[in-house]
């Protein structure tokens, strides 16, 4: 059959009617879906619409309690793992699920061998991996240990190891989120050439201007239903968001701003590695009434500048100072003292402790001060009345404040922790991926909270690596890449792909001898 | 096989999985039972009479009891804090040297000066002893499952030492054991001429103490919350090395009462064979109480019940006494599975 010809085209996948009911709540009501050959379809949607439970029940993870799936006009067995990988669909995670200690041959081929021929015959291999990175712009050394690779060079194996497997259909989940606009646009490119040849992408992302440019159709889902679904000639963002939220999208309302004095400042502050680079002699001012963005591609010292302001990692040199107070042995309790709110990146790891309840939660930055404690005995009633408050105050979905955090979505739980960290008017704010995972309305939310707080005038930190977010708020910009600072730029100063080349470490604070490596640790 | 996590578990669930568990290890307890050629009907009703079928019976279960509440509020409230203390052992014996170091006539003023000093003096002592391997630990990162366990080979044989040269009773006739401890220093007996002793008050109040710093203070919430989380605890300013020293503290001190309150309550002086392996014995007891400090009370007398019934069982049914060990074994791995299976769902693909 001739591809591209419109509506007429082959239909490669066929999701009728799926429903799945987790106890009392439909994570997926009656969706259907259909994938032409040759053809990009989005599956837009916020966070817990639905798109994670329908790709599990595709590769066999959930059954389907109705509905029925077609791969290529034969129907996928339920529940089987391996029907969707043996019929042609591919998936590439957003988390990769590489063997970082192996070659990138290796990782490609693995699970591919039969286990009756335990040698693999490396040169057909790897003439295979060639012939397809060159044919869709893959560009990767097979050789190289996945440890070396840059993020996008990783995704890149991803598309390979999915391609070797003779994938036709392509599911890719957020691919964007990790890589840089250069990055993007050369993952674009790709998916343009493997549509071309015939193959058929599923692109799940909640970022409409990427779906605007690489897909064909858009399918939206909320709340486990189909929202609508439109052929991208005859939509347009706003159309979309709406579709997508329900209603009128928020907007961030983001007025200019009034900077006062230099509330936080790190001067040629350095530190161990840690979760990527460490930072490198880094000078930063966080002025009153300013939100302070700051871009760069994860594992460049990010994780490392906010620990390093939280206090949970010391610096080896440098100086924090606070009001033009050089600060000694700073730690979180100093922190705190010294009005310092903190958002912190991984909101399970460090931000909750997922056994202990709501109320426990709250207490945990607070609990030593005269408010929830006395001679060394919790007031669990005051926790418990702050708890109620940030639940009333900041719409907390949960059943009460005894209930244990681990049960709250990834929104709740971020705002228990705004509510946590903006409790007195905190003076410095960090922010560290506030937004991620969350859903639009949620965002809207994180992002009102921070302009408010500006407003008030706190010295915001945002660091995020999602580059609109930090161009649609942040009054001054500062570029990180391994452990390094660019010059801050005003708002508006510098394009998008200005910014893409400083997060490929172009430009730093210490000069130039970065050079073009732009492997993360 | 996929394990979902479940929401809070009710408290309908959590009692009928623990009675599953119990069930369990009857049934496992009974195929073993059945092998040594008794009735296992016969053979557990004997236990339980043995246990609690006479006032004899019911006294010394709750004697055998009192150090394993030591021992189990000891783990618990280790565990609890992630500090996996396997050194009950030690700690329990150093709390006994304590104990007949000052009760044998160094001290000798009235018992209600003379007891508290040497409680104190020997929870002291046990303290420092799991002290050790928490700084170990925080400082260093020193595996302090490694550190503890090897600590009991090293204090027993340190006792052994004592009872051969200076803590030895020239009294006793070559002997490894000390001099008995003076009137004074001695826990009175509940009961006239009976061996249930105060000892046993002293754990069900301990057991009362624990729990009320756990759910009520400061400290006890700290050490929750580095126990569930210590990265998230250490982001929020609690500060956990100091956290985990002072747990290794509580904890070491608590097992040492069980040496004291054997050498003070019962033994009368101290010997190489003073405990039967409480310390271990303890980790099992906190495992089957969830770590919960009024259940280590439940889940004591339930493991003292056993093995003082046990020993009636066997003389009765002749059936090996060891088939003690494998019902307390069999109940700690049906509970584990039990409290498993109340947080997580089993989905099979």
């Amino acid at each position: 059959m001739d591809e591209g010809n419109g509506a007429k085209a082959e239909e490669v996948l066929r999701l009728s009617g799926i429903t799945k009911r987790f106890g009392n709540l439909t994570a997926n009501n009656a969706i259907s879906l259909t994938l032409a050959r040759g053809e990009v379809v989005a599956l837009l949607g916020e966070n817990g619409a639905g798109k994670t439970t329908l790709m599990n029940i595709l590769f066999g993870h959930y059954t389907a309690d109705e509905g029925t799936i077609e791969v290529f006009g034969k129907p996928l067995a339920a529940g089987d793992p391996r029907a969707a990988l043996d019929a042609g669909v591919g998936m590439v995670h957003q988390h990769f699920t590489l063997a970082e200690q192996m070659s990138v041959l290796d990782n490609i081929t693995l699970g591919t061998q039969s286990i009756w021929r335990p040698f693999l015959d490396r040169k057909t291999a790897r003439e295979r991996i060639s012939k397809l990175a060159a044919d869709y712009g893959l560009s990767v050394d097979p050789d190289k240990q996945i440890t070396e690779l840059s993020v996008g060079e990783r995704q890149r194996v991803e598309i390979l190891k999915a391609l070797y497997r003779d994938a036709r259909v392509l599911i890719l989940d957020e691919p964007t989120a990790v890589l840089t606009p250069m990055e993007v646009d050369a993952l674009f490119h790709t998916l343009k050439k493997l549509v071309a040849d015939g193959l058929s992408v599923i692109f799940i992302s909640h970022k409409l201007h990427e779906v605007m440019a690489v897909c064909d159709r858009v399918v939206v889902l909320r709340s486990g239903t189909v929202a609508g679904a439109r052929d991208i000639g005859q939509t347009d963002t706003h159309d979309l968001a709406q579709l997508m939220v329900g209603s009128e999208l928020p907007k961030d309302e983001v007025t200019p701003a009034k900077p006062g004095k230099v509330l936080f400042a790190m001067e040629r502050a350095s530190t161990k590695a840690e979760g990527g680079a460490g930072l490198k002699e880094i000078t930063l001012e966080l002025r009153a009434g300013e939100i302070t963005g700051l871009a760069g591609i994860s594992g460049n010292g990010q994780a490392a500048l906010a620990a390093a302001i939280a206090g949970t990692l010391p610096l080896t040199s440098g100086a924090i100072r606070i009001h033009g107070e050089t600060m000694s042995g700073w730690n979180p309790r100093k922190a705190l003292a010294s009005k310092l709110g903190r958002i912190p990146e991984d909101r399970h790891a460090t931000g909750m402790i997922g056994d202990m309840s709501v109320a426990e939660n709250v207490i945990s930055e607070a609990y030593p001060t005269r408010r929830f404690s006395h001679y060394g005995i919790i007031d669990w009633a005051a926790a418990a009345d702050f708890a109620k408050k940030i639940i009333a105050d900041y719409d907390v979905k949960c059943p009460s404040e005894n209930a244990r955090v681990r049960l709250l979505s990834g929104g709740n739980m971020q705002k228990l922790i705004l509510g946590r960290a903006l409790d007195g008017d905190p003076d410095v704010i960090l922010a560290s991926q506030p937004t991620r995972g969350l859903d639009v309305g949620a965002v809207a939310y994180v992002h009102k909270k921070l302009i408010e707080a500006r407003d008030r005038g706190a010295a915001i930190l945002l660091i995020s690596e999602d580059l609109d977010e930090i161009q649609s708020l942040s009054d001054r910009i500062v570029v990180m890449s391994e452990g390094r600072l660019s010059a801050p730029s005003a708002r508006g100063e510098r394009s998008q792909r200005e910014l893409g080349i400083l997060m490929a470490g172009h430009g730093m604070q210490q000069g130039l001898d970065a050079g073009s490596d732009t492997h993360a640790a | 096989m996929r394990l979902e996590p479940r929401p809070a578990p009710s408290l309908a669930r959590t009692l009928g999985f623990t009675a599953l568990a119990i069930a369990g290890a009857v049934i496992f307890s009974s195929i073993l039972v059945m092998l040594a050629g008794a009735n296992p009907l016969t053979v557990f009703w004997l236990v339980l009479k043995g246990a609690a079928g006479t006032q004899f019976a019911i006294l010394e279960t709750l004697t055998r009891a009192t150090p394993l509440i030591f021992t189990g509020l000891a783990v618990a409230v280790a565990f609890r804090a992630r500090l996996w203390n396997i050194g009950a052992e030690a700690q329990l014996y150093i709390g006994a040297v304590m104990t007949v170091v000052l009760g044998t006539g160094a001290l000798t003023i009235p018992s209600f000066g003379l007891i508290p000093i040497i409680m104190v003096a020997a929870m002291l002592a046990g303290a420092l002893v799991l002290l050790g391997p928490a700084v170990l630990k925080t400082r260093f990162g020193v595996d302090e499952v490694v550190t503890t366990l090897l600590l009991n080979f090293i204090v027993i044989l340190f006792v052994s030492l004592l009872l051969e040269g200076p803590l030895k009773d020239p009294m006793g006739l070559g002997w490894p054991q000390s001099k008995r401890i003076i009137a004074e220093a001695k826990l009175p007996r509940i009961i006239t001429g009976k061996r249930l002793h105060y000892g046993f008050v002293l754990a069900i109040v301990s057991a009362g103490i624990v729990w009320f710093i756990m759910k009520k203070t400061v400290l006890g919430y700290e050490m929750r919350a580095v126990g569930h989380n210590a990265e998230a605890a250490r982001f929020a300013g609690i500060p956990v090395n100091r956290v985990i020293a002072k747990t290794a503290l509580i904890s070491g001190g608590l097992a040492a009462l069980a040496g004291f309150s054997e050498v003070a309550g019962l033994k009368g002086n101290l010997t190489l064979d003073l405990s039967p392996g409480y310390g271990y014995t303890g980790i099992v007891v906190a495992m089957l109480a969830m770590l919960n400090p009024l259940g280590v009370v439940l889940a004591a007398i339930f493991v003292a019940d056993i093995f003082v019934g046990a020993d009636a069982m066997s003389r009765a049914a002749n059936v090996p006494s060891y088939i003690a060990q494998v019902m307390v074994a069999s109940s700690l791995l049906t509970m584990v599975t039990a409290m498993m299976l109340m947080r997580y769902r089993i989905r099979w693909r």
